[in-house]
């Protein structure tokens, strides 16, 4: 299977010494090769030598380069090689047309100005992303124009198909994810209230707590990660395939065909998430209620309608479409951004998440702003 | 890798058939191969001799890419043995599989470079994970691999999405040859290339077997190269090796289908 280990054996001659070297010269041994014959080379410097393949079993390119390289550096050729047969040789001298130039590896460190040219690529990126996100939102308008005249540019299937994947397929997890959270706030907020004696209040806390924020928050952060980059990934690989070029050649509009269905069908799935996600919590809050601070669910719902008006849940609604239309955008433009590698691809993706969910955050601070002032 | 003693060598040269002054290389015997219930293909027998280069042809949907994929391994076979370098690679250990693997090169149809690795770094990997060598010289020997394949040498620190399809199919084959391997697998290597990338191509592919010495098994539709450098030809057709000889014998031949490939419109437009 594998060739002997190489050897070098060096002998003194009548004119010159003579490097004799036997064994498998291929490139499985090469790192061996290498070293033996550098080795034995270097003493021989300035002297007469010959290199003798006699005894090679087998040689491969590899084992070639290795001779020929090394003999280069000591400014020799490959008439110092002898013996063999003559494909091995022939070999060498093949190897030898290669690879003229010594390789020189680019540097990796960075200066000053690549920091600064690096700043100045990301800034007019964020730009190109703020322009990207304007024109499929204006695009979006456009389409929703022209529905009134056309209702079958809307695409009602493929928004079904999408509500089906972001909506249906999400419902037990965030229903399951919102009950524990609504248990866990319940237990935690009596438990320091009931110091005070005011256990009753914990119905108050979460209700307002799961009804203004928790619900819309964690279901926007779960409809990022589930279907934000899941939008990404099909759009971008989509991309990498030229399947993005041949819906343009064909005269479909992208954002019209994949990014609006897509758009749509998330704007409707999130309120409906959120009011689920809200329903959960508040069972989670009351059978935690129930066990741990004995408030039976008659004293829970009879609370709960003191604590909470409508206006509390129409709060955590109204945001859930805004929401969506942000992990939507993101999702859309990152993957429309995804270039030819797989790795691209995963940067897209892992971009696409991380955006959506810090402006998810974002925007519900500058909602709680807005409502507070407006006194809600 | 490092540690075979020479018992080896002498163990496989027995293992290696001869026939007919001629050592196999590669043997399938009696291989089927069925998905589900749909048979593709049937007992189908197959020999591979070293130094040659063999031209697999086949109508579209025979079978031809599963057979190779068969012989690397990667479908599973109903029954048959197939042999390669005298091993029945379905009976090996992980440690002689893996050695086998260093043997032999593989060039897919699409290239299948790794996408985020560049020219060289793809080169490199069978060495790097296979080998212990200086960095310099995995550089140097992935290098003169990518001029060998004809690449320019600035097209070495590029990804593949930044080549063209018949610089995408070169780097696949810098790759593919990227351990010297004695039997190498091509799908297709000359299609989507224009007729002189192709001849090109076909150069390459003779001139590089004659310095490296390897043995070429060629899945291919490109006539010109089954008539320039194809030593012998196998056809795939009714879900075995139906006929197999040179091109003369090819164009002898009086079964329909290989009448119809070998001497139809297309083929007889050529000259």
């Amino acid at each position: 299977m594998l060739p002997n280990r190489p050897k070098v054996v060096h002998s003194a001659g009548d004119d010159g010494s003579v490097v004799t070297l036997s064994g498998g010269w291929v490139v499985s041994w090469a790192g061996e090769c290498e070293s033996l014959l550098g080795t034995t080379l270097a003493k021989l410097k300035g002297q007469p030598f010959t290199v003798n393949l006699d005894g090679v079993e087998r040689m491969d390119t590899a084992g070639a380069w290795v001779i020929f390289s090394l003999l280069r550096n000591l400014g020799g050729a490959s008439e110092l090689v002898q013996g063999g047969r003559a494909e091995q040789r022939e070999l060498i001298n093949t190897v030898a047309d290669y690879n003229r130039e010594e390789y020189v590896a680019k540097s990796d460190r960075m200066s000053v100005a690549d920091y600064l040219e690096l700043t100045g690529k990301r800034t007019r990126t964020a730009w190109h992303d703020f322009l990207a996100v304007l024109h499929i939102l204006g695009s979006m308008a456009s389409v929703l124009a022209t529905v009134l005249i056309n209702p079958r540019r809307l695409r009602p299937v493929s928004i079904a198909v999408q509500f089906q994947k972001t909506c249906i397929g999400a419902v037990p997890i965030i229903a399951l994810m919102s009950f524990l959270i609504g248990g866990i706030i319940a237990q935690q907020g009596g438990f320091y209230l009931r110091q005070f004696g005011a256990d009753i209040f914990v119905v108050d806390l979460t209700g307002i707590l799961v009804l203004r924020e928790i619900g819309v928050i964690l279901t926007a952060i779960m409809v990022a990660g589930r279907s934000g980059s899941a939008f990404t990934a099909e759009i971008g690989s989509m991309k990498m395939r030229e399947e993005i070029d041949a819906l343009h050649v064909i005269g479909l509009r992208v954002t019209e065909v994949l990014i609006l269905p897509r758009l749509i069908a998330l704007m409707l799935a999130l309120p409906a998430l959120v009011f689920i996600s809200d329903l959960a919590a508040l069972l989670g809050a009351g059978l935690i209620c129930w066990i741990y601070l004995d408030i039976l669910p008659a004293g829970f719902i009879e609370q709960l309608k003191i604590a909470i008006t409508p206006e509390t849940l129409m709060v955590g609604l109204i945001k859930a479409p805004f929401m969506a239309l942000i992990v939507g955008l993101i999702a859309c433009v990152e993957g429309m951004k995804v270039e030819g590698s797989t790795e691209s691809l995963g940067t897209h993706t892992t971009m696409s998440v991380v955006k959506a969910i810090f402006l998810v955050i974002l925007v519900d601070g500058i909602f709680a702003i807005f409502f507070a002032s407006i006194g809600v | 890798m490092a540690q075979n003693d020479s018992g080896a060598e002498t163990k496989e040269e027995n293992l290696l058939p001869v026939e007919a002054g001629r050592e196999v290389i590669l043997r399938a015997q009696d291989v089927t191969v069925a998905f589900g219930k749909k048979v593709v293909l049937d007992h189908l027998n197959l020999d591979v001799y070293r130094g040659e280069v063999l031209g697999f042809v086949g109508g579209s949907g025979q079978g031809k890419s599963v057979l190779m994929r068969t012989i690397l391994g990667l479908n599973p076979k109903r029954s048959g043995v197939i042999k390669v370098f005298g091993h029945d690679f379905s009976a090996v250990s992980d440690a002689e599989r893996k050695l086998i693997e260093q043997r032999w090169g593989v060039l897919f149809q699409q290239g299948a470079l790794f996408s985020s690795l560049t020219v060289k770094q793809n080169v490199q990997l069978p060495m790097k994970e296979h080998l212990r060598l200086s960095q310099k010289l995995m550089d140097e020997l992935a290098l003169m691999k990518v001029e060998m394949v004809g690449l320019p040498r600035d097209a070495a620190d590029k990804l593949p999405s930044e080549l063209s399809g018949g610089m995408i199919k070169r780097a696949a084959l810098a790759r593919a040859l990227s351990l010297d391997p004695e039997l190498v697998f091509l799908d297709e290597p000359t299609s989507g290339l224009d007729p002189i990338g192709a001849a090109d191509f076909d150069d390459l592919i003779l001139k590089l077997r004659e310095t490296l010495g390897f043995t070429v098994y060629m899945v291919t539709h490109d006539l010109d190269s089954l008539h320039s450098i194809c030593d012998r030809i196998a056809v795939l057709a009714e879900k075995r090796v139906l006929v197999e000889g040179t091109i003369e014998d090819m164009m002898h031949c009086d079964h329909p289908w290989v009448k119809e490939y070998f001497r139809g419109k297309r083929a007889l437009n050529r000259v």
